[in-house]
């Protein structure tokens, strides 16, 4: 029926990124340059325990610190076309994309899982801004169709984490094509009167804004978050004028309206649980840290599994597909 | 007094030439100079045709660039009839980089919005060249909604930069703007129909023309990027804009392969400004066509095609 409801039944997750590091690492923080263990920094989100400054975070990491007991499922996005306009630069595309999977040992910029938060459910979509910049390519715009198409068949709400520098450049117009297509999304969304929440985060700017990102019935930004359309540079060479401190950062953008609030990472997961589920009108959250629920699908993955070797690309996919095809139970 | 490009140097001499020969005649009596300047002006014409046979992508940004082309508010006033413009967005200003209004279109009632440039020193400042704030595409929301209550057709035309990049636009929400007017797009039960008349430039394109059909004429291009904004990011070289327009695929041509352009309007040879009656009046034909193809068509039934046409868009590549 539709062309994108091709979904994975839930199954494992890796709680942390295969790529962590090990413990006795330090991590400088950009904001105030102290020096951070970085366990300390991962237990505190990779907010500085000085400073209070919002450091990037993959949506795995992100994922495993929103879900009760860390327990998300997959949902599958579409895989588009590779490479669709041959694209060269210094490099070729599939040379970018492909370093950019090493790096980051995920398929794309945006990850879609589904999941209990404060035992409410959701499906939430994170923008990776560790791959190529979260660049909106078509798989950010399948992303973000296949979680909005996944939010309204189970009926429930969808909380996207935005970070991009913008388009992806290497698709050309086809990436500009997934403002219009994840619009339609969206609009999926509201006409099932599901709620669709934003939480902004550092940098969000360009097609990516002038998108999804500023479509959300509650828009929240993380402290100090880049949000724009025209970055900074920009707007200085065309205007020839300094512009002032704290411009087009989420304070200043509360300040003026597009934002409805402000808040620190730490706080976001207790204010979102409570903000469902008065727009759901359910009951009042219960507070603290839930353990995992009684999913039988779902398994909570061994905390040691940060110790798949880093080269490896995430098997997600095939896995998914193996799981999704050869179902001896199906 | 034409406005030559840069690659059409060769050309401009050989019909200043011909100029010449007969503006001497005219001074000189007797003198025949017919003969020589027939034989320039058959020169030029071989010439224009093997320029224009298969402009390279940047040339063609050049030519969608030109400053002679017809704009906006040409093809509004030779098109249509009662054009009334309709001003504001309610809450600001009114922004006159986009225009937009009430006008008839083969004596049918419509609502025509689309970005003017501007075509003197003058008219470019007032109108932003073409670059609109958010009041801009507020007002075409405003404009679109009126459409929509009213059950009357909204044609946009598309001639943009892209979305200004100031101080006083991000302020007062570019890209909650663009978003919106985007989500408008997407959401009247009216036939949309669009067409890029020469520059469509990024998220301030894509406000106006996320439409039930898009054309695009055959010189015009439609990018995420300008090829300038891609090489200095890319190439980290703005002179590099050759390459990146190449590589950016932008060309009207190949995004009727895509699938994102419906259909391609040819220009007259040498390009819409060098016969500007000609290249308006197919532009009409065209918005004529479109419109029929669209007739009807239930509110629903346009909303959902609309949507499913974007939904399906980047199933195919391009060769290589
Ligand atoms: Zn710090």
């Amino acid at each position: 029926m539709n062309w994108i409801s091709n979904y994975v039944r839930p199954r494992i997750n890796s709680l942390f990124s295969r790529r962590e590091m090990p413990e006795n690492l330090w991590s400088k923080c950009d904001g105030c340059g102290t020096m951070l263990f970085h366990r300390e920094l991962t237990e505190n989100l990779n907010v500085c325990t000085n400073c209070g400054h919002h450091m990037g975070i993959t949506p795995r990491k992100r994922f495993a610190a929103l879900f009760d007991g860390g327990v998300f499922s997959e949902v599958k996005v579409p895989t588009p076309i590779a490479d669709p306009l041959h694209f060269r630069d210094q490099k070729r595309y599939p040379d970018r994309l492909k370093a950019a999977q090493r790096s980051t040992a995920e398929k794309e910029a945006m990850l879609v899982a589904e999941g209990e938060i404060g035992r409410t459910p959701i499906v939430a979509a994170a923008q990776d801004f560790s791959f190529m910049g979260g660049s909106m390519g078509m798989y950010v715009g399948n992303a973000i169709i296949a979680a909005a198409e996944r939010a309204v068949t189970l009926g429930r709400p969808l909380v996207l984490f935005s970070a991009a520098g913008g388009a992806r450049m290497q698709e050309g117009i086809l990436s500009l094509m997934q403002m219009p297509r994840t619009t339609v999304a969206i609009e999926m969304l509201k006409e099932a009167n599901l709620p669709y929440i934003v939480v902004l985060t550092h940098p969000t700017t360009g097609g990516v804004t002038a998108s999804y990102a500023m479509l959300g019935d509650v828009h929240i930004a993380e402290p100090n978050a880049l949000i724009c359309f025209a970055g900074p540079r920009v707007i200085e060479q065309t205007i020839r004028e300094k512009l002032p401190e704290g411009f087009q950062r989420a304070e200043y953008l509360l300040d003026h309206g597009m934002l409805d609030r402000v808040t620190d990472r730490r706080a976001l997961r207790d204010e979102l649980v409570s903000i469902l589920r008065m727009l759901l009108k359910e009951p009042p959250p219960v507070k603290g840290d839930l353990p995992k629920p009684d999913l039988p699908e779902t398994v909570v993955a061994p905390a040691g599994d940060a110790a798949a070797p880093a080269e490896t690309p995430q098997p997600a996919e095939q896995e998914a597909d193996a799981t999704s095809g050869k179902d001896p139970k199906a | 007094m034409t406005n030559y490009l840069d690659f059409e140097k060769p050309l401009a001499e050989i019909e200043g030439k011909a100029e010449e020969l007969r503006a001497m005649a005219r001074a000189s009596e007797g003198m025949d100079v017919e003969d020589e300047a027939g034989a320039l002006d058959r020169k030029a014409a071989d010439m224009l045709r093997d320029l224009y046979k298969d402009l390279t992508p940047w040339r063609k940004c050049q030519v969608a660039r030109h400053p002679q082309r017809p704009h906006c508010r040409d093809y509004i006033e030779a098109l249509f009839k009662e054009y009334t413009p309709l001003a504001g967005d309610r809450n600001f200003a009114d922004d006159h980089a986009v225009m937009g209004g009430l006008a008839r279109l083969d004596g049918r009632p419509v609502m025509v919005i689309g970005h003017e440039k501007g075509n003197d020193t003058k008219s470019r400042i007032e109108r932003n060249f073409g670059m609109a704030r958010p009041e801009g595409y507020r007002k075409a929301i405003r404009l679109m909604e009126m459409a929509d209550k009213f059950d009357l057709p909204v044609i946009t035309l598309v001639d943009t930069p892209g979305a200004y990049p100031g101080k006083g636009a991000e302020e007062r929400g570019q890209s909650e703007a663009i978003a919106r007017s985007t989500e408008k797009c997407l959401q009247i039960g009216v036939p949309l129909v669009s067409v890029i008349i020469g520059e469509g430039g990024s998220g301030g394109a894509v406000a106006f023309a996320t439409a039930n059909r898009v054309a695009m004429l055959e010189h015009s291009v439609y990018s995420v990027i300008s090829p300038e904004g891609c090489a200095s990011i890319l190439w980290k070289d703005s002179e590099k804009m050759r390459e990146a327009a190449e590589a950016l695929r932008l060309t009207a041509q190949d995004l009727a392969k895509l699938g994102v352009a419906d259909r391609i309007i040819k220009e007259p040879l040498g390009g819409a400004q060098r016969d500007r009656e000609a290249a308006i009046a197919s532009v009409g034909a065209a918005l004529g066509d479109m419109l029929k193809e669209l007739d009807g068509k239930s509110a629903k039934a346009l909303v959902k095609d609309r949507r499913q046409k974007y939904l399906d868009l980047g199933q195919k590549g391009l060769a290589a």
